[in-house]
């Protein structure tokens, strides 16, 4: 598979991996995919008083383009409001990082993480 | 410094053997004839070297005859020509054809595309450990066979099939028994009256591509429907001006792999014993798929939990493996092959195939094996699925 500079770097030295308190009412928990298929990505966000993710944290079982893309999805969300991280689409991040057509479905699994992290935290927000 | 490339890939190609190249050069631009051109010097040159290259790939495999050979385009058409040629030529006599799960695509498609013009094909299950089950085999067989069709040696997992004992069950049967033997041949001795056909391939043993060869028994005579028509070469099995180039270097390929068997063996046998220790002792949770003796030295297959194949690859961009056979490895669906084993779909995903071949050395063999141990830990640390060790 012939990957962009980008995927290459976000593969070799990836930041923000590791886990957060799922316990926390302000932190937001999603592991979406399949071990089956190929690619689970599970992602996390803290969101601070004033409604921005404070911090966002990855793991990533999968292809060099899934690492990317999760990688890249908690570097984006950082600083961001809930409804700014909504609008960060797989297209997003196909392009940014190039993705060969048969690897799109990692970004479409990154979208999908940080949507549903976003709906855990928002759940626990109404309990 | 300029990145070194190595190489442990052989069981989807192997280099050219520069003894080939050698062997094969005066026919393309000096003794360039046509094989079937009798007329004059040069046509009786290039049929010279045909010949003698076929009496190279005939003792190899300790064929009656070196007639009982057929040049084909490489493996493919020759498990083309011999399930499709068989099926057609003796369809009169039955409709069943039996193979087995683990078989390479070309086999397998073959099967299918007869299949859907109406033959039985019956696909036999494999054991845990990738031998194929012969209980089965034998209750598949029915007065309608006419043909099975079970690789030597398996692409992805290299492991040895047990060829004297379907040959056995086939010839009391009194059922055609033709044998994949492309990544077998010039690797494990291999002996043509086990077998009515036999698939061989020159690119797999350090020869060109685009040339293989299929073991067609003359005596007693068995007959195939062509794929091609035209000039009747090959005994009419196969049409088409002779390569003569290529033919010489599938010759000259199999002579050197016969020379070179038992050593080159015994050396990989080595190799293969040092990076298997040092991968199953130097990390948790790996298991080595296929049966772990019945196997050729240069193929391994192992699967780490946890992590996923092509991930491990591009984290040593400067070794070539594989994940999953060439074939399937540009596709995101795992192997049908470990598939087969049943080995569970998410180790499955996380298979490596190292090939081992003449020019590897022990050097990359150690580097190699360091490296995934290096790579694998790291990736652990960054898997959702991964939980030991912290």
């Amino acid at each position: 598979m012939k990957y962009s500079k980008k995927v290459m770097d976000l593969y070799a030295n990836p930041k923000n991996v590791g886990s957060l308190d799922e316990e926390d009412s302000n932190v937001g928990t999603s592991i979406v995919g399949a071990p089956s298929c190929g690619d689970v990505i599970k992602f996390q966000i803290k969101v601070d008083k004033e409604g921005k993710i404070s911090d966002a944290k990855f793991k990533t079982f999968g292809c060099g383009a899934a690492i990317a893309s999760s990688a890249l999805m908690t570097n984006w969300v950082r600083g961001k409001t809930l409804d700014q991280a909504k609008e960060i689409k797989n297209r997003d991040v196909t392009e940014y990082l190039s993705l060969p057509p048969i690897k799109a479905h990692c970004s479409v699994l990154a979208e999908k993480a940080i949507a549903k992290a976003i709906e855990n935290y928002m759940s626990k927000r109404k309990e | 410094m300029a990145e070194k490339i190595i190489y442990m890939d052989y069981q989807a190609t192997t280099p050219c053997d520069r003894r080939v190249l050698e062997a094969m050069l005066p026919y393309f631009c000096e003794d360039f004839g046509n094989p079937a051109s009798g007329s004059h010097v040069l046509g009786e040159r290039a049929e010279e070297a045909v010949e003698k290259a076929r009496a190279q790939v005939a003792a190899l495999i300790k064929a009656a005859s070196k007639d009982d050979i057929i040049f084909t385009s490489g493996a493919t058409e020759s498990n083309n020509l011999a399930i499709q040629g068989v099926a057609r030529f003796y369809r009169e006599k039955g409709d069943r054809i039996i193979t087995s799960a683990i078989e390479h695509k070309c086999v397998l498609e073959a099967c299918y595309a007869l299949k859907n013009e109406g033959f039985d094909v019956v696909v036999l299950p494999v054991s845990g450990n990738g031998i194929v089950d012969l209980d089965a085999l034998k209750k598949s067989l029915n007065d309608k066979t006419i043909l099975v069709s079970v690789m030597a040696v398996n692409n992805e997992i290299g492991v040895i099939q047990p060829l004297d004992e379907i040959s056995a069950i086939c010839r009391s049967h009194s059922v055609l028994f033709h044998t994949d033997a492309a990544q077998a041949v010039g690797k494990i001795k291999i002996d043509a009256s086990q077998v009515d056909l036999m698939s061989i391939s020159g690119h797999k043993i350090y020869g060109p591509k685009g040339i293989g060869a299929l073991y067609v028994r003359k005596s007693p005579h068995i007959k195939l429907a062509p794929l091609f028509f035209g000039g009747g070469q090959e005994r009419g099995f196969r049409s088409g001006t002779l390569p003569t180039p290529l033919c010489v270097g599938l010759g000259t390929a199999c002579e050197i792999s016969g020379w070179e068997m038992t050593r080159e063996n015994e050396r990989l046998t080595e190799y293969k014993d040092y990076f298997m220790g040092k991968i199953l002792g130097g990390l948790e949770d790996v298991y080595l798929n296929g049966d772990r003796n019945l196997r050729i030295p240069g193929c391994l297959n192992f699967s780490f939990s946890g992590i996923e194949g092509e991930g491990i690859m591009l984290g040593m961009r400067d070794v070539c493996l594989s994940s999953g056979s060439a074939c399937t490895s540009a596709s995101l669906e795992s192997s049908y092959v470990l598939e087969a084993l049943s080995i569970d779909e998410d180790l499955a995903h996380s298979s490596l195939r190292i090939g081992l071949g003449r020019f590897t050395t022990f050097e990359e063999v150690d580097y190699v094996s360091s490296k995934i141990i290096e790579v694998v830990n790291r990736l652990r640390k960054i898997s959702p699925i991964w939980s030991k060790g912290g």
